[in-house]
């Protein structure tokens, strides 16, 4: 079976190259985007050789509008799948004190993400086709002690998806809002996670291709987070607040 | 975390890291206390445990390119077997050595020079692979083949770890038209007929034999022997032509409990007997069978290795020369039947010359049977320990978890040479497992 291009920017993340293997194994081109594509040249032979497919390397920043357009243009193809990992942790305490790293944390969880998201959406909308994935997280569903800086980051994003998905409805554009739970990558390595609620990479990778064949709206990433963030939703504010988790 | 091989026995609490590159790795190494690679676990026992410092080698999983006219594969250590059959056999490449399980790494591979059902004819993996790249005591990495480095490649092939970290690998695959093996079984009603089989079927490029180890007297050594071939595209039976790489690998089933020990054991044995009767009946039988059932029939269950329940399996591995083969072996089965300790069946192989200053193989007859451990099964072994010594035979270590270090040495003088290039070298400082502390390497 073969596909459209998948985009995947923010390419270096074990999330985006699960996604990238799980798209490439049902024959779709692949386009790694990323602020040091070169590191990428033995992902890039990896995913060929293992699926036969074409794999190519672009230079992109999320924090660099400017550049945007002309990324988009270099592309070999205007992609049928956009997808973003596009993401930054940040440190809590830090963003707390430093209004520098707070808003990095802010901008590479929202205003990137959305910023280049929103540029293939136009050009998705004009050509009538396409589909538009972006990788928020569960820590968007309620702000909370230990992550709001990233998490609001992150609930801006969600809403700005949402929101995207609304205005294109009918276009023929589908938009596919992720919310993993934990994950084991680079991002959460050294974290005590606990095992039942923690994905592997690939199986992200496996649930983001399934739910863009389901024309999906919005999945969590093991499906038990759902009911987890269904529930730390529900708990009033004046309760939630006095809680740690 | 708690950590075991493939046979879950031994269980210890080790220190487990996933380095992402090479730096990452070389600042482990530099670290200062030893240190043990990781593939995928699938040796049995404590190969590939370290207390204080065991580094899974799961990030580096990238195949580098692949020369389509060589079919030459290079690729990072963690790579799996499974997924190089999966990218490369479609393209008419399949691995050129391969062990009963396709989840191993090939640095797994490599470390142990596994041997498979062509070792008596095309030795082990170690002779198709052009080269290693080894990251020593001091965090370089040197490539090691046949031609450079070339002592750091014959001690690293069957070195179990103990060189160095593999990081990278060059590895020839054979071309095949198909995906199909040709099977002939032939009943062997007792030992000798078996190894009349094998010495009947030299050319066949793969041979194994089930034995039945519940089998005594006249009947001792009563097998199941298989020859087998990759089937040529012409050959090939019409209704299989039009999926010449075979159907997709089996799918999985899990065993999701430890089951009480005998289950599996159970499972085997009645399929050995269904086999050997129907073929009893014709004496022989020829059977076109896909790659992943030929190769891997247990690859199909997940997680088997539970089905031994919570204490865990052993494996008795050991190869006999060829003079003292017959005799070995009759003392072996002999001594495993009135044992009675549950263990139905065995693979018998024969083996051809290897290379390699420390791996298992060499010209003769290797013998190879699961037992729940106990007590009774312990002792057991060191009593098949004896024998095997007594008829100047070998243990396999990626087999191996409870040999001692006496025994290791005193059926293997290359064993202290082993340890001394350690020393010398300083890897001994830098690299090591439970099994080379046990062992004395
Ligand atoms: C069902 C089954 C069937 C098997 N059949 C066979 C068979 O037919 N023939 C055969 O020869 N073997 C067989 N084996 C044994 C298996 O092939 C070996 O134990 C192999 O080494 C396992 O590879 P691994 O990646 O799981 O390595 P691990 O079990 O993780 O490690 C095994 C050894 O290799 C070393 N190692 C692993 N990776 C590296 C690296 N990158 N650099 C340096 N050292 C490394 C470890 O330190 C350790 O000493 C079988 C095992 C099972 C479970
Ligand atoms: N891991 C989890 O538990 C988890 C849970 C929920 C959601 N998520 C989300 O999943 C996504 C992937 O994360 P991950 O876990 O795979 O972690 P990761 O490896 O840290 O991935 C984040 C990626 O974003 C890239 N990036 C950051 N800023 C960028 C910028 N300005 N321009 C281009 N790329 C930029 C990083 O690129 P560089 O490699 O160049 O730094 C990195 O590859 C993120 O959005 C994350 O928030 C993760």
């Amino acid at each position: 079976m073969s596909g459209g291009a998948v985009l995947v920017l923010g390419a270096r993340s074990d999330i985006g190259l699960a996604i990238a293997h799980a798209f490439a194994a049902e024959g779709h081109a692949i386009q790694l985007a990323a602020r040091n594509p070169g590191t990428l040249e033995p992902a890039r032979t990896d995913l060929a050789l293992r699926h036969g497919v074409e794999v190519t390397l672009h230079r992109f920043d999320a924090l660099d509008p400017a550049g945007h357009e002309t990324f988009l243009d270099s592309l070999p193809a205007l992609p049928e799948i956009a997808v973003c990992t596009v993401g930054f942790m940040g440190d809590q305490a830090e963003s707390e004190t430093d209004m520098a790293a707070a808003r990095l944390v802010m901008r590479s969880n929202f205003e990137g993400p959305a910023g280049i998201l929103g540029l293939i959406a136009n050009r998705f909308e004009a050509r009538g086709s396409g589909t538009i994935v972006g990788i928020s997280s569960v820590a968007g569903d309620r702000g909370r002690a230990t992550n709001y800086v990233y998490g609001s980051a992150k609930a801006g994003f969600s809403a700005w998806l949402s929101g995207l998905r609304n205005r294109l409805a009918g276009t023929g554009i589908h938009v596919l809002t992720v919310k993993p739970g934990f994950v084991a990558t680079a991002m959460t390595e050294g974290m005590d996670l606990p095992a039942r609620l923690t994905a592997e990479p690939d199986a992200v990778g496996r649930a983001v291709l399934r739910a863009v064949r389901a024309r999906r709206n919005v999945i969590y990433v093991k499906p038990v987070w759902w009911l987890v963030m269904a529930v730390i939703r529900a708990i009033p504010e004046a309760i939630f607040k006095k809680m740690r988790i | 975390m708690r950590l075991a091989g493939w046979g879950r026995y031994p269980v210890a609490d080790c220190a487990l890291s996933a380095p992402r590159d090479t730096a990452a790795l070389a600042g482990l190494v530099a670290h200062g206390a030893p240190l043990i690679a990781r593939g995928s676990g699938r040796a049995y026992g404590d190969s590939a445990m370290n207390r204080t410092h065991t580094v899974s080698m799961r990030h580096f999983d990238r195949m580098l390119g692949f020369d389509d006219d060589a079919g030459v594969l290079k690729a990072e250590a963690g790579v799996i077997l499974g997924d190089v059959i999966s990218a490369l056999l479609p393209r008419g490449w399949f691995p050129a050595v391969t062990p009963g399980t396709k989840f191993v790494t090939l640095g797994g591979m490599a470390a142990a020079n596994v041997h498979g059902k062509n070792h008596h004819l095309d030795g082990g993996i170690s002779n198709f692979i052009d080269w290693v790249e080894v990251m020593g005591a001091d965090g370089a990495i040197t490539r090691a083949s046949r031609r450079e480095s070339s002592e750091l490649f014959d001690w690293t092939m069957g070195g179990m770890g103990l060189t160095g970290v593999i990081v990278r690998l060059a590895m020839r695959l054979r071309r095949v038209e198909t995906g199909w093996i040709r099977q002939q079984s032939l009943a062997a009603p007792d030992l000798d007929a078996a190894m009349a089989a094998f010495d009947a079927g030299r050319d066949a490029p793969y041979s194994v034999a089930w034995i039945d180890c519940l089998s005594t007297g006249a009947r001792l050594g009563r097998s199941v022997v298989m020859l087998g071939e990759h089937a040529p595209l012409d050959r090939l039976p019409m209704r299989f032509r039009r999926i010449p790489f075979g159907p997709p690998p089996q799918r999985r089933r899990t065993v999701p409990f430890n089951a009480p020990g005998f289950a599996l054991n159970r499972w085997t044995v009645s399929a050995f007997n269904a086999l050997y009767y129907r073929l009893g009946t014709r004496r022989t039988g020829t059977a076109y069978v896909p790659w992943d059932s030929y190769f891997y029939p247990l690859d199909g269950v997940l997680g088997w290795n539970r089905i031994y329940g919570r204490r865990g399996f052993v494996q008795f591995q050991c190869v006999l020369p060829e003079a003292a083969a017959r005799e070995g072996l009759r003392a072996l089965l002999q001594t495993i039947a009135a044992a009675g300790q549950g263990s139905f069946l065995a693979v018998l192989k024969k083996m051809g010359a290897d290379r390699g200053r420390f791996s298992f193989p060499m010209p003769g007859y290797t013998l190879a049977l699961d037992f729940p451990v106990s007590d009774k099964v312990l002792k057991l072994m060191d009593e098949l320990d004896r024998i095997t010594l007594d008829h100047e035979g070998r243990f396999y270590l990626a087999k191996d978890a409870r040999l001692s270090a006496e025994t290791l040495h005193a059926a293997d003088p290359r064993a202290g040479d082993f340890a001394s290039m350690r020393r010398q070298t300083g890897a001994a400082a830098a690299f090591a497992s439970l099994q080379s502390e046990r062992l004395g390497l």
